[in-house]
């Protein structure tokens, strides 16, 4: 009765499985919108800006917004599979376990991408900027999610096996995600100061090398990170 | 169908199991009997591939562990204290899951027979989370057999069941054995193991301390076994 399923099958199962799931409680993506939502808010507060200053801390205000949601639902998203011991229930399925990785790390890109897509017309109301609505700062955007998403993924699959996963995750996490988020940070600035590509090219190319080493890297130690 | 021999498991500086031999024959049905602590959950999650062997050799259904342990998961349904469901799924929707996952083609047709076997079908499109544990139990175990594995694991399935899940476990445990499917089980509770088992091994101390059929205390019972056997 069974094959071991393919790889790609596996992945997809994972991932529609978190979807199906996440579209019928609603807990995490709420819990990063409003989130996201109140730094946002804090922000615009905290910083009364003048249109030149706002140039400047655009892209840093919106990484900080999203790597601190971003950290909610990962953290999240492996607890579900942690608490009632459906990781194990992962486990057991006779397929390479780096499917595990990748099903989860698909479903928390989306959870991301979903809140960005709600958070950056939230922003560009408040600080009255609309130079963030171009092509090459969504592609940033998904640049720079890839490689925090990959990355968190991991770690959160490691966190959430001590007691103090919620504290740990962030611990872990921020420093390992510097360079992701410093080039991110770099390579959507210059696109809302309106730079010419090749003054933002460097960042933006460390990024996709980043994305690599991080997505190959995570694949290859997925592995021993969830075994006993 | 399994072949362990000289096993040991360490936790740090701790030993769990010394040196544990241990093997079942195809379709045997074997209650590991034990006390708390005594190493059994760890013993079927090194089974289950979920734990690695600090030493010894493991080997399920041909193929050793940990090397082979994709093939291994293939052919083995396992229960735990968990029931390793989504409560926001629906019963159809997790077994669809897992059907996914273990590679089943026309997994429909099984889902169907599955829940029907545990006694869920009028359920099948409500969420798990409005189960109770007895249920969530039940299709617990329809998740470990979705794949018709050829050995099921079951560490302590009754817990936390009233007398009626109980006795529609009993059932289900026997249709998997009446299969010819090879079930280790773990369990407290003596008078299950006893009417279901063909083979009783108590664990103590972190090895088999006694291991015998029916036959072998058909002048007493399985509590005078268990007693004696952790008295050696």
């Amino acid at each position: 009765m069974t094959s071991s399923p393919s790889f790609f099958k596996a992945v997809f199962a994972i991932a529609r499985k978190d979807l199906a799931t996440e579209f019928r409680s609603r807990e995490l993506i709420s819990a990063m919108l409003v989130f996201s939502m109140l730094v946002i808010l804090i922000f615009n507060f905290a910083l009364e800006l003048n249109p030149d200053a706002r140039r400047t801390v655009t892209a840093g205000v919106l990484w900080t917004t999203f790597a601190f949601a971003g950290t909610l639902g990962l953290n999240r998203s492996m607890a579900v599979e942690k608490d009632r011991g459906c990781m194990d229930g992962l486990l057991l399925a006779p397929v390479d376990r780096s499917a595990i990785f990748f099903g989860k790390a698909i479903s928390n890109l989306v959870f991301m991408l979903l809140v960005e897509m709600i958070v950056i017309p939230m922003y560009a109301m408040l600080y009255n900027e609309t130079r963030i609505f171009q092509l090459e700062f969504f592609g940033v955007l998904l640049l720079g999610s890839i490689g925090y998403i990959a990355v968190g993924t991991l770690l959160s699959a490691m966190s959430v096996q001590t007691r103090t996963r919620d504290v740990l995750l962030p611990i872990l996490l921020f420093p390992v995600a510097v360079p992701v988020l410093l080039a991110s940070v770099k390579a959507s600035g210059g696109i809302v100061a309106g730079l010419p590509f090749e003054d933002y090219v460097t960042p933006l190319n460390l990024l996709i090398v980043y994305d690599v080493i991080f997505l190959a890297g995570s694949y290859m130690s997925f592995d021993f990170v969830v075994e006993e | 169908m399994i072949e362990v021999k000289k096993l040991v498991k360490r936790f740090g500086l701790k030993t769990i199991l010394k040196g544990l031999d241990f093997s079942v024959q195809p379709g045997e049905f074997v209650a590991l009997l034990g006390p708390n602590g005594a190493g059994k959950t760890t013993f079927l999650r090194i089974l289950a591939s979920l734990s690695r062997p600090s030493l010894g050799s493991v080997k399920v259904a041909g193929y050793p562990l940990p090397n082979e342990s994709a093939k291994v998961r293939a052919r083995l349904g396992v229960v735990s204290h968990l029931p390793l469901l989504y409560p926001d799924l629906t019963a159809e929707e997790n077994l669809e899951f897992y059907a996914r996952m273990y590679g089943i083609s026309n997994y429909h047709v099984r889902i169907t027979e599955v829940l029907k076997m545990v006694g869920l079908e009028p359920r099948r499109r409500d969420l798990v989370r409005t189960f109770s544990r007895g249920m969530q139990q039940r299709l617990s175990i329809g998740r470990a057999i979705i794949h018709d594995p050829e050995v099921a694991l079951f560490d302590e399935p009754y817990t936390g069941l009233d007398q009626d899940a109980s006795e529609m476990l009993d059932d289900v445990l026997r249709s998997v054995a009446a299969k010819g499917r090879t079930v280790v089980m773990t369990s407290h509770d003596l008078a299950r193991a006893e009417d279901l088992a063909t083979r009783f091994d108590v664990l103590s101390r972190g090895v088999i301390v006694a291991s015998g059929t029916k036959d072998d205390f058909k002048n007493s019972n399985l509590l005078d076994f268990y007693r004696k056997a952790l008295e050696t």
